[in-house]
């Protein structure tokens, strides 16, 4: 087996006297697969993934990339992306008054010497990379405004900048909320259609039926720990249900058993 | 076979043609902004030629507005910069009294004015940065740390100056009064410097990295952040190039005006000129869009406004009434070119 790309081990974080993680162990294997993480709100998914994304540094704890232990005061926005962690969230994370090629280049603009931005070169980058991924609209190029575009195709966007710079571990922050059926699955084609790539891929939701259908691994949160995590191919959809509901019901107790029953 | 090419050659046409009108379209739409600041400007202009073509078919109103002009249009192009990145700063008037004080000061005591003109862009920079770690660093509201500010600098120069006018005319002629302020033929050299900090400033807005993520900070400063773009240093640089374009300017209107002379009160009325420019030019306050050609027309424009109105035969007490007109005009205007 290989190296995991991934791992987290302890990691606890805090926000004043709301702890929002406790002792988290968390991990992405070597080979590319899709992990959904599923909780309510205020679980401490999108904590998680922060930590993941280098937006917050964790309390306490290790990372691991590779099997290389990374120093957590030094763990950052930076650091995650050189080892190639990319973070979707939905159409918020685009600049919707600024062009499809500014938004794929976003804080990563391809420049010549001083600093000035190479514009075609983006552009017709930008346009590649959206027929690429399944842009069929022939309505918009790369130098119209995001504003522009309808929900999914804003979300392309965004999955295209992460497909861009060749991610090892994709992060899709509830990708589905906002879209329609179809729409949703042009998502998950492009999600199975990355791990082909060599993507990773953590899918939030707090949609099981979704998380089920595209995921390899689903891993449960639940008030800031991990309650449960269980491979596809021992798990029905309707199992999952109701192994979450009885956990939910014991308050976190009977944890143990369900998971080591099952593995 | 050779139908075959042809319909190919066909699809390509249409597919080219398809592009390039597509590639139009959103060169207007991107545009519009600055085209529309165009437009006004133009009918203004025609508008006065007609009612007055005496006066404004000559060439000396243009010189004597090519004077003072450019000094509000240094000041008005970083300030886009500025805008778009949902700040704003009302100090820079003050900023550039102040630094027109160091270099009068400095220039007066005998110093090489080459020597002062750079310790005046040095100490605008300097009030730049101060404005930038304020808002930056602290997390002051900008419009509240730069009216801070403003009256800190008047205070300042007020105080430090005693309010004594410093007179700059042993400058004329020498070479660098001819660099900055002196004439090709009839043509006032000044309007060369404009021109250059539009280029200046367009390249760095349109063209570079900075004119890029600043924008992007302006739309949407959480997803700036999480792209990896140092939002604090870009901000703060885009408060150091307004103090430097202050610095600048208050050279220029030291060396336009042959006198340092700290007048309490006047410098709000030259603040709303220079910011109604960038607003009329079609710069909004909301952020992340600009454009610093528009604030370039919008200065041309509100300093022809306030000529062109004494000359077309209204009264001078109406001055400020057309102005507002025109503004609130031009303002308009640009709600009629939203995105779609």
């Amino acid at each position: 087996m290989k190296t995991k790309f991934l791992e987290l081990k302890n990691i606890s974080k805090s926000f004043g006297k709301v702890s929002a993680l406790k002792r988290i162990n968390f991990y992405i294997k070597g080979e590319p697969e899709i992990v959904g993480l599923i909780g309510d709100n205020g679980a401490g998914k999108s904590t998680l993934i922060k930590i993941i994304s280098g937006i917050h540094a964790p309390d306490c704890g290790e990372i691991y990339i590779n099997g290389k232990r990374i120093r957590i005061k030094n763990w950052s926005v930076v650091k995650s992306r050189a080892s190639g962690v990319e973070t979707v969230y939905q159409d918020r994370a685009l600049a919707m008054q600024q062009t499809i090629a500014r938004n794929i280049f976003m804080g990563r603009e391809l420049t010549s010497i001083f600093g000035f931005v190479k514009s075609k070169l983006q552009f017709s980058e930008a346009d590649r990379l959206m027929r690429m991924i399944g842009f069929t609209s022939k309505v918009f190029a790369s130098d119209s405004a995001v504003l522009n575009l309808s929900g999914g195709e804003r979300q392309g966007v965004a999955i295209a900048r992460a497909f861009y710079f060749k991610a090892n571990l994709m992060i899709l922050d509830e990708p589905t909320t906002a879209l329609s059926l179809t729409e949703a699955q042009k998502i998950f084609t492009f999600i199975r259609q990355a791990k082909k790539g060599g993507t990773s891929c953590i899918f939030i939701t707090h949609n099981i039926y979704h998380a089920y259908d595209v995921s390899d691994r689903c891993v449960v949160v639940d008030r800031g720990k991990i309650i449960m995590e269980t491979d596809r191919e021992h798990n029905t959809v309707e199992q999952l249900i109701k192994d979450m509901q009885k956990i939910a019901q014991s308050n976190g107790k009977v944890k143990e058993d369900i998971n080591n029953g099952r593995s | 076979m050779a139908d075959l090419e042809k319909k190919q050659n066909n699809l390509d046409f249409n597919q080219e043609f398809r592009r390039s009108r597509r590639r139009i379209i959103n060169f207007l739409n991107n545009n519009r902004r600055a085209l529309s600041a165009l437009v006004v400007f133009i009918i203004l202009m025609l508008l006065f030629i007609i009612v007055n073509p005496k006066i404004f078919l000559h060439r000396e109103i243009y010189e004597a507005i090519f004077r003072s002009l450019p000094i509000r249009i240094v000041l008005a192009l970083p300030l886009v910069f500025v805008i778009v990145s949902k700040e704003i700063d009302l100090s820079f008037v003050s900023n550039m009294t102040f630094s027109l004080w160091i270099f009068a000061a400095t220039a007066n005591a005998g110093w090489n004015p080459f020597l002062c003109m750079l310790l005046a862009i040095l100490a605008g920079a300097l009030v730049g940065l101060i404005n930038g770690m304020l808002v930056v660093r602290i997390g002051l509201q900008s419009m509240m740390a730069t009216i801070g500010m403003k009256f800190l600098l008047l205070g300042l120069v007020a105080g430090g100056s005693n309010i004594i006018p410093i007179p700059l005319t042993f400058l004329v002629n020498t070479p660098f009064y001819n660099t900055f302020v002196g004439k090709i033929g009839n043509f006032p050299v000044q309007m060369i410097w404009a021109v250059m900090a539009l280029v200046i400033s367009m390249l760095l807005f349109n063209y570079h990295k900075f004119g890029s993520q600043i924008s992007c900070i302006g739309d949407n400063l959480e997803s700036s952040r999480e792209m990896g773009i140092n939002v604090a240093t870009i901000k703060i640089l885009a408060f150091v190039y307004v103090g430097i374009a202050c610095g600048f300017a208050g050279v220029l209107s030291g060396l336009t005006y042959l006198s340092f002379y700290p007048k309490p009160g006047s410098p709000d009325e030259l603040m709303l000129a220079v910011l109604a420019s960038v607003f009329i030019g079609g710069t909004p306050t909301t952020g992340g869009v600009g454009t610093i050609f528009g604030a370039f027309i919008g200065a041309c424009t509100i300093r022809f406004i306030e000529t062109g109105i004494i000359e077309a035969g209204l009264s001078g007490f109406f001055t400020q009434f057309f102005m507002g007109l025109i503004i609130l005009l031009a303002l308009t205007s640009h709600k009629f070119h939203k995105s779609h």
